[in-house]
């Protein structure tokens, strides 16, 4: 092992003298007098080792000893990850001991005493490759494989395989033989590297098909697909975190990996409370069965904070190679982005726009990379979906990470200031937002076999009409209600229905929040049917009042269960009030 | 400060800023107090036997000759039964002519609460005040800002806040506080006779900028010995957070940081979160509240400091004067509660979520109109009514010399609804509306 002696300290950046070797992004240990601190080594200067602390340096003194571990920041990965909650370094937040956080703590990510029933998939004899499925324990209400370890190469020969039976993550599942007869071991449990993605399958395709939010802005105007990437960027208070959590909390996805990175403590301890008792409506298994929580919280270390997406990326992976639908959510990425520039300004980098490191593009990027649908090796699809917010100072779109962000992501969802103050949530701003996958064929012809051969069509005219009803707004803002004909107040206020009933949503309504697409098909089609129809007005003033009584309905058929008596009871007052102005023609 | 015997003492400065000095010397440890001709001063940077220190105080006057000695440990303070009731200043000594502390001496800038280790906020702070309690309930656990410009009354609407809530300790975090509103606060604190649960640090404008930068600390750690070991609800007041902000670029600035927007340091995030973050809800019954001011310049919350802080805390709440009716406002627009949620409609009455909403909506319709008016367009009989509405309901419910218990709040809300507007406009939930309108008398 690599030995070093600390040179200097500056907040977390820490610089270590060495003699012997040492790789980028290595982990060391600094020994402190009252703790054993974890360093990354982020740059090599000749002898001088850069590290970023990923806990306080307080007290830390020149000379102090430094181990280089010889490997890279990694993760365990095997069952038991799920309902678990992970600080940024993958550290087991439940199993720490005392209120405050201690530094130098670090406790397993897994529990090494817990017995899972392992059932075999392959048998003596069988040839396996990096990533293969040896075997599978039931976690939660998943099918947990456990696979051949990711970092062999070519391809080796199953020696022995566990029996049916218990096992912990320690006991030996299977060995292996390679070419030169040599012998591996396997057990449970591998590490990883999480900065470098965790590949191990066949081919990455071109997301084809829709992964359900259950939030009609979302699902019907800009729809996410399974192993696409989206983001979310807006002014702090406009609905980044609501959304995302709606999102994690009703997505059409097995696992859903959260990556809370430098927000707020306290809306963490809300998903921490929460889970456990929301059950999935598609299962009916709790919540929090399906989740993992990575928690860098604001007030943690800055270094761990970039650790913690990472960390949480390479989790996601793991289970898409267990050939399932995982959902990574980073709130948010912004947080990340600043804790380069912090170690950046400390290592008085040369700075790029705002002072954020010159790469930042490429790393941006990078990660975003890491998401997709893929076809294992053996045949299955697996994938991450990834969604990130991000905080633009000042709400100014033009910064920065926004602009790198929107090079790497496919769906923009970009909060509106003005929607979110004048309460329409979501505030997803319906015309600058956009779905890269209604470009794609095959996600085209997957959304019209699943929803209805006119979707797209629907979809389109609603979205015609939301932008010819703001322009009408705007006329009417300089030329006043009287200076408009009589129709742009009709289309207005169409585009007001499609506002209030399709894209808000109330997210913390027990029946709204949650609208399948079913649902969302139903109410586009009756939405549409009014916007379609021809209506007899006599002055502009008859024009509002309509149509909010008609918005008003159409809302409480939102907050009502689908096809309740209730849902009913709306659509038929609705009904009779359109036949008083609708212009029927025989 | 204490000095200890037996420390080494260096006395020659290679190095000079407005607001750090460097020295050689070893066996320093980082973020250790030394104290630099008389003042004290923290290691921010170490680089081989090379150190440099900040000086709270300033530099102005300070010989390369000057004596430095470091005292072993980081900025400690000292709690227990005798700081109940004081005015320190930044270094927790006393400024009242009282007589020294003798608690337990603690550090400062200690570590976080494991987030598991939290409970969700879930206590309702009442205050009297529509505009809070009405659009932007507070719970205990919660951090939120005061969004003002210098000359809005923050200091005396904080100080009302603070005493008409049920704190066991309110901790007044003075940073760039004029004496006039020092003053003030020791006053309104003594006449209400509520002095014992009050403990103040205190950085004025006659004091160094730099010192401004422990006063958070100083009040946060004071703050967690009452709610973790004590179990008591502590409400801390930090006023005011953007010349706290300023001191940190004055340090980086100095220390050749590149500076991001508004010459503020790459890590103001960090550092304000830092701060902020200490509030918390602890599953024993203590917590931390945290109310906090921050000033801005012609009401823009774009520039850096309160950008960054509407990150971090849980929501804002927006002073402006209504020139209306000329009083002083909770702006219903701009201002926030993000944790409303977790007790409105549940510690309250049902209908507070929908009666907040809705009139907040007829508000808007109010500006719009105005919109209209002020371009010269005619208004619609809707437009005249939302106005009206929109004067009765600044007037009563969000000018902040309002005082009501939240039902009266909510009846109130209904009964100029009702007044303006019919059921159907309001568009209020079906059962509500039932159980809720007042039937108007023509
Ligand atoms: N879909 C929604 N429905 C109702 N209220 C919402 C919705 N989205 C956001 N809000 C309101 O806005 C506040 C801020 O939302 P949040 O997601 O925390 O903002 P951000 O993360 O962008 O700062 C919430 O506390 C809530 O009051
Ligand atoms: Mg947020």
């Amino acid at each position: 092992m690599t030995k070093g002696i600390v040179k200097g300290i500056i907040a977390n950046l820490v610089i270590v003298e060495v003699d012997d070797p040492v790789s980028q992004n290595e982990i060391c240990m600094i020994r402190h007098s009252e703790a054993e601190l974890m360093a990354e080594v982020i740059k090599i200067g000749g002898n001088l080792i850069y590290v970023q602390v990923f806990e306080s340096t307080r007290g830390l003194k020149i000379g102090a000893e430094v181990e280089f571990l010889g490997n890279m920041l990694e993760v365990s990965l095997g069952p038991g990850i799920l309902s678990r909650n992970y600080d940024g370094l993958q550290n087991n937040l439940d199993t720490m001991k005392g209120v405050f956080l201690k530094r130098g703590e670090y406790t397993d990510a897994l529990d090494r005493s817990k017995e899972w029933e392992f059932v075999p998939l392959v048998k003596k004899g069988d040839e396996v490759q990096a990533g293969d499925w040896l075997g599978e324990v039931t976690e939660n209400r998943i099918k947990h494989k456990i696979m051949a370890p990711f970092t062999l190469e070519g391809s080796w020969k199953i020696e022995s395989i566990a029996g049916k039976g218990l096992y912990t993550i320690n006991d030996e599942i299977a060995v292996l033989n390679g070419k030169d007869d040599s012998r591996l071991p396997v057990t449970m449990v591998q590490k990883w590297p999480v900065k470098k993605p965790l590949k191990c399958f066949r081919n990455k395709l071109r997301p084809f098909r829709i992964l359900e939010t259950g939030i009609r802005t979302i699902d019907t105007l800009n729809p996410i697909t399974e192993g696409g990437t989206g983001f979310i960027p807006g002014p702090f208070g406009c609905g980044k975190t609501v959304l995302q959590h709606a999102i994690s909390r009703q997505a059409e996805a097995d696992i859903v990996i959260v990556a809370a990175c430098g927000e707020r403590a306290n809306e963490v301890v809300e998903i921490f409370k929460e889970f456990p008792e929301l059950e999935d409506a598609r299962t009916g298994a709790k919540l929090i069965e399906r989740t993992t929580i990575i928690a860098n919280t604001s007030n943690m270390p800055v270094a761990a904070r970039e650790a913690s997406v990472y960390t949480a990326m390479t989790i996601a992976e793991y289970y898409r190679n267990m050939g399932l639908k995982v959902l990574m959510l980073a709130d948010s990425t912004s947080r990340w982005a600043q804790a380069l520039r912090e170690m950046s300004n400390r290592m008085e980098e040369l700075p790029g726009p705002d002072a954020y490191p010159m790469d930042l593009p490429a790393i941006i990027s990078n990660f975003y990379s890491r998401a997709g649908i893929v076809k294992l090796n053996n045949g299955e699809y697996g994938s991450v979906t990834f969604i990130g917010t991000v905080s633009p100072a000042g709400g100014n779109l033009k910064e920065p990470v926004t602009e790198a962000t929107k090079k790497a992501a496919r769906c923009f969802y970009g909060l509106s200031q003005e929607r979110s103050d004048s309460k329409r949530y979501p505030a997803i701003d319906p015309i600058d937002s956009y779905s890269k996958y209604l470009e794609y064929e095959e996600v085209q012809k997957t959304l019209t076999e699943l929803i209805s051969e006119n979707w797209l069509d629907m979809v389109e005219y609603a979205r015609d009409i939301i932008k010819r009803g703001k322009e009408v707004k705007e006329q009417i803002n300089i030329l006043g209600d009287d200076g408009v004909p009589l129709e742009h107040h009709t289309l207005l206020w169409k585009s007001e229905v499609i506002d209030f009933v399709i894209l808000q949503q109330d997210a913390f309504d027990e029946v709204d929040r949650m609208c399948p697409l079913e649902r969302q098909k139903y109410m586009l089609s009756k939405v549409l049917s009014i916007v379609r129809a021809d209506f007899t007005f006599q002055k502009f003033e008859e024009v509002a009042l309509y149509f909010r009584e008609v918005i008003n309905l159409l809302k409480q058929m939102n907050y009502a269960p689908f096809q309740s008596e209730q849902f009913k009871g709306y659509e038929k007052q609705l009904e009779s009030h359109l036949k008083e102005k609708e212009v029927v023609y025989e | 400060m204490n000095k200890k015997a037996f420390k080494k003492i260096y006395t020659k400065i290679n190095q000079i800023t407005k607001a750090t000095c460097s020295l050689k010397a070893d066996n320093v440890g980082y973020e250790e107090l030394a104290i630099v001709d008389g003042r004290l001063a923290q290691v921010v940077k170490i680089m081989g036997n090379e150190i440099t220190l900040q000086v709270f105080a300033g530099t102005e006057g300070i010989p390369t000759n000057g004596e430095v000695m470091f005292l072993g440990h980081p900025p400690t303070l000292r709690i227990g039964p005798d700081i109940e009731g004081r005015f320190l200043n930044a270094y927790g000594d006393p400024i009242d002519g009282g007589p020294e502390l003798t608690g337990e001496e603690v550090e400062i800038g200690g570590p976080s609460v494991n987030p598991v280790r939290r409970e969700q906020p879930s206590q309702l702070i009442a205050t009297g005040i529509a505009g809070i309690d009405l659009n932007n309930t507070l719970v205990t656990g919660q951090k939120i800002p005061f969004f003002a410009d210098p000359d809005q009354p923050f200091n005396q609407i904080m100080a009302l806040v603070a005493l008409r809530t049920d704190a066991d300790k309110i901790i007044l975090a003075g940073m760039g506080l004029s004496n006039d509103d020092y003053l003030f606060y020791k006053n309104t604190f003594e006449n209400a006779g509520s002095l014992d649960r009050i403990i103040a640090f205190i950085n004025t404008t006659e004091d160094p900028p730099v010192e401004r930068l422990i006063v958070p600390d100083m009040a946060l750690s004071t703050a967690e010995y009452y709610a973790s070991e004590k179990k008591q609800k502590v409400l801390v007041l930090l006023t005011d957070m953007t010349l706290y902000a300023d001191a940190l670029s004055i340090v980086s600035n100095r220390m050749d940081q590149i500076p991001s927007k508004d010459s503020m340091p790459g890590s103001l995030y960090s550092d304000l979160a830092k701060i902020y973050e200490k509030a918390v809800q602890f599953p024993d019954g203590g917590s931390i509240t945290i109310i906090a001011v921050t000033t801005l310049s012609g009401g823009d919350i774009t520039h850096a400091i309160p950008d960054n802080t509407g990150y971090i805390t849980e929501g804002q709440l927006f002073l402006r004067r209504d020139t209306d009716i000329g009083k002083v406002i909770v702006d219903p627009f701009r201002s926030l509660s993000r944790l409303k949620q977790l007790v409105i409609g549940k510690q309250t009455r049902e209908d507070h979520p929908q009666v907040m909403n809705t009139a907040v909506r007829l508000y808007a319709d109010a500006a719009n109109a105005r919109t209209k008016q002020e371009n010269g367009f005619d208004l619609t009989n809707y437009d005249e009514r939302a106005l009206k509405f929109a004067r009765d309901y600044t007037e009563e419910l969000l000018a902040v010399d309002v005082n009501i218990k939240i039902d009266e709040m909510l009846d109130t809300g209904w009964r100029l609804m009702a007044k303006y507007f019919s059921k159907n406009e309001v568009g209020i939930r079906e059962d509500l509306v039932n159980k809720y309108w007042p039937e108007v008398k023509k």
